[in-house]
């Protein structure tokens, strides 16, 4: 009997462990390893930490790096706020059939490629389109307006790919809400605000932060988004990498902007759920 | 005396649906009052009312003499137990009991206070620092009822919050919620489908069907002198036949069931050739093993013991008599009946006053 669960608790770990370390940690080994390198001539490399030092002095490397961790701190704020109010509704507010249309509405959009829907967004906000020839028709512009290659274009592109797995863990969480403690915080005197504040928020939090937490990290590493809706000084640190592995054929480089934002996005999630006091196994669940 | 509560012709329309019809009592300072009544014969729907998170479709609530019907539910000086009691899991015992004061503006020195004085009246005191899932279900319950008479109601509502209780645990609450209670000196207003619950803790009970209260009353009231067949049939246990009435004659009335069985019963305002519903209750037909030990009761039969249900003290003995009609008594556990087996033949009988006449449609 336990040879027996012996066994199956093996065959059940191997796809885990053959997946984790074949895709995952033998790959991070390599392009470590790769990182910590110097090509001296052709096939001929040294280990050092030249690439670091390049990343790390280069201004526009290193304005990248913090542009795109700030706009992507930014993209998921924006996220939450919206998120909150339309999951609110969702969990507490909608009932029944109204529920589910509601959850569907918000799955809909991600039935088609993330490439169409962003190209639906540049339909809608280039030169000679749907919006700017409509501003033009009421009036309210006297020539085509270009909407696309901004910060804020980008942003919108941002928030709206990440609306669903912001909403999703936001769902399921309110949902878990029970009613009557949320009466109960009116019953006892409490208004809107501060029930929001004390008991709804609170309730959340694990939502919120496991929500924040894959916003943050799709953000980070979005590519398509910033580079078909942000404009020329809209660099995302997602491009820079492929420019060093693909365009510059420089993979020594690439891999170290690989680990630095493996390293960001590790650092900030850390710094989030010490922020909230929570542990990742808390949140993960 | 003003009473603390006043409901004056409450209704609730939800759609086609009448949830409460027509509804008016008033609850005197300081007493406990209960609605009793089956599930979904809305006295959530009449509590939820009061509290504020529902809007009659007409009538009125007064509380102390002032409508309330204008004021929301964190403005109504009134609070509620709910029925999974609602404790707020996100924060410590001390600051669920305090939530509320903080909502007021108290200065957290004096919240401390009162909150303490609040642990020591439900006898827990010290326990302010844990959460609430490290309580037990009893300890919860008084916690949740602290939560709210820190903020001095004037009534307190309690929507069945015994109900998630094991047995042992809510026969203990009962004399303990009777207690606090008495030690709060507040009105409180309690929902049951319970009739025990309901009779032991109250002053005042009103049973309530399909969105009315068929009576109001003491405990003894309703138990003795229920006033409709709902009442009679719900409060306590009955045996319940259809007859018509063969003679009425000064107080007391000869009927036949339709079974066929003649019995005398005592009261109603019923006239011959009348249908009624006919009530007696297992604990006042007196079971004996000779007709002698009987003389006296009006009603008289003979029978065979055709089961015994045991359950402690209110054990039971169905007795079917000659003419095949089942009857439910109760086992007196004097041990006079200890050796008693089904087969028996037995005697059983009760007096005129012990059955419950009513007019039946």
């Amino acid at each position: 009997m336990r040879q027996q669960s012996r066994v199956a608790f093996i065959l059940l770990l191997t796809p885990l462990v053959l997946w984790l370390g074949l895709l995952i940690v033998i790959p991070h080994i390599d392009m470590l390893l790769i990182s910590l390198r110097e090509r001296i001539s052709f096939g001929v490399y040294e280990g050092s930490l030249t690439q670091y030092e390049k990343a790390l002095t280069e201004p526009l490397y290193l304005r990248t790096f913090w542009r795109t961790a700030v706009m992507s701190v930014l993209a998921t704020a924006i996220t939450l706020l919206i998120a909150f109010p339309v999951s609110y509704y969702i969990a507490k507010m909608a009932k029944g059939r109204l529920q589910q249309v509601l959850f569907m509405l918000c799955l809909i959009p991600f039935y088609v490629s993330e490439l169409v829907r962003t190209f639906g967004w540049m339909i809608l906000l280039r030169e000679t389109g749907l919006i700017s020839n409509l501003l033009q028709l009421t009036g309210l512009a006297d020539q085509p307006v270009e909407l696309l290659y901004t910060d804020a274009t980008m942003m919108v592109g941002l928030v709206y790919t990440s609306m669903l797995f912001m909403v999703v863990p936001l769902v399921t969480t309110l949902e878990s809400l029970d009613d009557s403690v949320v009466e109960a915080g009116y019953d006892l005197g409490g208004n809107g605000l501060s029930v929001m504040r004390e008991i709804i928020i609170p309730h959340a939090m694990p939502g919120i932060v496991s929500g924040c937490i894959v916003v943050f990290m799709l953000s980070l590493g979005n590519y398509l988004t910033p580079t078909m809706l942000g404009g020329k000084d809209s660099l995302w640190f997602t491009e820079m990498i492929y420019n060093q592995f693909i365009v510059r054929s420089n993979w020594e480089l690439g891999a170290a902007f690989g680990f630095m934002l493996l390293v960001l996005s590790s650092v900030i999630v850390w710094g989030m759920l010490r922020l909230t006091g929570r542990t990742l196994k808390e949140t993960m669940g | 005396m003003t009473p603390d509560l006043e409901c004056f012709e409450l209704v609730q329309r939800f759609g086609e649906t009448t949830a409460v019809d027509n509804v008016s009592f008033s609850v005197s300072p300081g007493s406990f009052f209960s609605i009793l009544g089956p599930s979904g014969c809305g006295k959530t729907t009449i509590m939820r009312m009061i509290a504020g998170f529902l809007d009659p479709s007409s009538g009125d609530i007064r509380i102390k003499g002032g409508s309330v019907l204008d004021t929301p539910p964190n403005k109504r000086p009134v609070n509620m137990v709910f029925q999974h009691l609602a404790l707020f899991p996100m924060m410590t015992i001390a600051d669920n009991i305090g939530y509320g004061l903080r909502r007021r503006g108290m200065a957290r020195k004096e919240i401390d206070r009162k909150v303490d004085e609040a642990l020591d009246r439900i006898d827990l005191p010290g326990i302010g620092g844990r959460k609430v899932d490290e309580l037990s279900g009893g300890q919860k319950q008084r916690v949740a009822i602290a939560r709210c008479m820190v903020l001095e109601p004037d009534v307190l509502l309690l929507d069945e919050p015994l109900g998630a209780l094991d047995l042992k645990l809510r026969e203990h609450m009962k004399v303990e919620l009777k207690a606090l209670q008495a030690a709060f000196d507040t009105t409180f207003l309690y929902i049951t489908h319970d009739q025990s619950e309901a009779l032991v803790m109250s002053d005042q009970v009103a049973v309530m069907n399909a969105g009315r209260f068929e009576q109001v009353g003491s405990g003894q009231d309703l138990y003795y002198r229920p006033e409709t067949p709902f009442v009679a049939g719900f409060i306590g246990e009955s045996n319940r036949w259809n007859g018509r009435i063969e003679r009425a004659e000064g107080g007391t009335l000869q009927l036949r069931t339709d079974t066929g069985l003649a019995m005398h019963a005592a009261g109603a305002p019923l006239s011959e050739g009348d249908k009624a519903e006919i009530f007696v209750r297992p604990e006042s037909i007196r079971l004996a093993s000779s007709a002698e030990a009987l003389e006296g009761f009006d009603n008289q039969l003979k029978g065979t013991v055709t089961s015994i249900l045991f359950n402690g003290a209110a054990s039971r003995v169905l007795v079917q008599d000659e003419a095949g009609e089942i009857l439910e008594v109760a086992l007196p556990q004097s041990g006079e009946f200890a050796s008693l087996r089904r087969g028996d033949t037995v005697h059983v009988g009760w007096g005129a006053g012990q059955a419950t006449c009513f007019g039946a449609a």
